[in-house]
């Protein structure tokens, strides 16, 4: 288990200096007349756990859909790799890019080990794919004491545990968290944010995790980008947030 | 470290623990329906002698084809679909005109192209123009999903009806087509009830098989998922239209078979055999059974065909009211299960 305090900062620092693993520069999304996103820039660098937070219709889950390919993109572009990401959604995961969605999502009337299959689709080495299953079912035990149990006999935090866990079965090189710790108790909140953490620790795994829940989430990010009415509107590390108040600002409106 | 078959095994859940198997046998209402519909199908044989039994297990063991077909699309992947009797009537009409006897065409007036084709060489092509139609269908309907695609697949239903009954050159419409050839290989004619039984009992059972392989493979599971959520699976990178495509085409072909033994066996067909009603009875027969379940479809289909073949016997009702008393009873029926027991006799979903 890895304690969280030994967390923070440690990668972006070695991030200096590299070229960045993702980069947005200049996206927009419109949603029919609604503007999601006002061209928005970000740099996700590897290694690192970087939030994007804001309040409600800021956009922030849009960010992660952009990525996906699964907002309607009007201008702007996606690198990965300083190369141009594909449009289509499964181009993207062949990338090596795994999305967590919002609210959970796992298929309930698959078992455990069923759902967790569902997160490889591009593997057809079936050693690697129980491989990857005794290492994701070791990083998550609750995963497996349940594994021949169906995804609707699990609670909420379990579920949440699974979405992640599926996410993982790709290998993904960058993962993207959309609100992992939404209707959750706050014990599991904590819980979750400490597995984001050790996933980052133990597979180096870049990290984007879109949240609500700001206490919790500072303390596990090596970066934070907050938006507000789809731009962003601050970029740093946890400490130069805490700093300021531009949270403050953005979820209770600026004075 | 060393991945032995056991610790896959025990990774997968396939190792069942002896507590499962304990709750599996209490929730034993699957058990006794089987039993029931098993032993009142035994009795059915007893009662109106096996010369009877035989003809009713041969359109048991089609209408089985038909609904382990449809579980396919209905149950595991989730689209209600009523056009299944399209995919059926092209099998069937296929059959007919490709195997229909040339010297009795000739006599009647309209003639439509014969062949005079065996029925083992057209079997085949049964499947594959079913399921050549189902791709042109599937590509369509692929954009629609839930009430819009049960409309869609209505719509599907009622073309494919109205091309049996206009298209005269081919199908020679109200008329229908006689004199369709009975399967025969060498000098042996299936010309015997019992034979046919057999035959189609032999393409149930290689449905039902293929239908396994699909369901139990990791190809079925994305199908589950589909079902779950279409838009979930489709951020990991699968593309549901594809998977959808292919279930919709094989579920179609198997469709086609069933059509194509369907025409042989009464060697006549008319349009009057691939109305909607038809469709509507075979998503009756999976919901009855239960979704997602080849053995519920089966046991569906047997229900359906001892109640509707049973009431004939019924004593005191007058002959000119079984008709409609069948399907009185078989909607009685559905009502009842949907109130007491949504999830079909051995079924885990509900619609």
């Amino acid at each position: 288990m890895v304690s969280l305090s030994n967390r923070t900062g440690t990668n972006s620092m070695e991030a200096n200096g590299n070229p960045p693993l993702l980069e947005l520069t200049g996206i927009s999304v419109e949603y029919g007349a609604v503007r999601a996103l006002d061209d928005i820039s970000m740099q996700i660098h590897a290694g690192e756990i970087v939030a994007v937070m804001g309040p409600n219709g800021a956009g922030k889950s849009t960010v992660l859909k952009a990525v996906m390919g699964l907002a309607p993109v009007v201008s702007g572009t996606v690198y990965w790799r300083e190369q141009q990401l594909a449009a289509e959604t499964h181009e993207i995961v062949k990338e090596g890019i795994a999305f967590v969605p919002q609210g959970r999502r796992v298929f309930t009337h698959l078992t455990i080990a069923e759902n967790l299959e569902m997160g490889c689709i591009y593997l057809n080495d079936r050693a690697e794919k129980f491989r990857r299953l005794d290492s994701v079912m070791e990083l998550f035990p609750v995963l497996y004491e349940k594994r021949r149990d169906y995804a609707s006999q699990m609670s909420g935090g379990q579920q949440q545990m699974l979405a992640l866990g599926r996410g993982l079965m790709a290998s993904p090189e960058l993962l993207l968290l959309d609100e992992p710790t939404l209707g959750l108790a706050p014990i599991i909140v904590r819980e979750v944010f400490s597995k984001v953490a050790e996933i980052s620790e133990r597979l180096n795994t870049t990290i984007m995790v879109v949240e609500h829940n700001i206490k919790g989430v500072l303390d596990i990010v090596d970066r934070a980008y907050v938006l507000d009415k789809g731009t962003v509107v601050h970029n740093g590390t946890p400490q130069s947030i805490r700093d300021t108040d531009i949270l403050t600002q953005v979820f209770l409106g600026s004075a | 470290m060393p991945f032995g078959t056991q610790r896959i095994r025990e990774l997968t859940g396939l190792v069942r623990d002896p507590a499962q198997l304990a709750r599996h046998a209490r929730s034993n209402i699957e058990l006794w329906a089987s039993l029931f519909i098993i032993g009142w199908a035994i009795a059915f044989m007893f009662w109106q002698g096996v010369g009877f039994a035989i003809i009713i297990g041969t359109v048991f063991a089609i209408w089985a084809i038909l609904s382990v077909s449809l579980n396919l699309i209905v149950g595991y992947t989730g689209l209600l679909s009523v056009g299944h009797v399209g995919f059926f009537g092209i099998g069937a009409y296929t059959m007919a005109v490709l195997t229909s006897n040339p010297a009795y065409e000739q006599l009647r007036t309209e003639a439509i192209p014969t062949f005079g084709w065996p029925f083992f060489a057209v079997l085949p092509i049964c499947a594959v123009l079913a399921g050549l139609a189902a791709v042109l269908v599937g590509v369509v309907f692929n954009r629609f999903r839930d009430d819009i695609f049960v409309l869609a697949s209505f719509g599907f239903a009622i073309i494919s009806f109205n091309v049996f009954l206009n298209l005269r050159p081919v199908t020679r419409g109200a008329f229908g087509i006689h004199e369709i050839a009975r399967p025969q290989i060498g000098g042996w004619l299936f010309d015997g009830e019992l034979e046919f039984l057999l035959l189609c009992l032999v393409f149930l059972a290689l449905v039902m098989l293929v239908s396994w392989f699909i369901v139990s493979s990791s190809f079925g599971r994305v199908l589950t998922a589909i079902r779950e959520d279409e838009q979930a699976i489709e951020v990991f990178g699968y593309k549901a239209t594809h998977y959808k495509l292919a279930v919709w085409v094989i579920s179609a072909m198997m469709a086609g078979i069933a059509g194509g033994l369907f025409a042989s066996w009464t060697t006549f067909i008319d349009p009057n055999s691939f109305i909607l009603l038809e469709s509507v009875l075979m998503v009756s027969i999976v919901i009855l059974g239960g979704l997602a379940t080849i053995w519920g479809s089966l046991l569906g289909a047997m229900a359906f065909v001892l109640l509707e073949e049973g009431m004939r016997f019924i004593p005191y009702l007058p002959a000119e009211y079984i008709g409609q008393a069948r399907q009185a009873a078989l909607g009685i029926m559905l009502v009842l299960l949907m109130l007491f027991r949504p999830q079909g006799l051995v079924g885990r979903y509900r619609l």
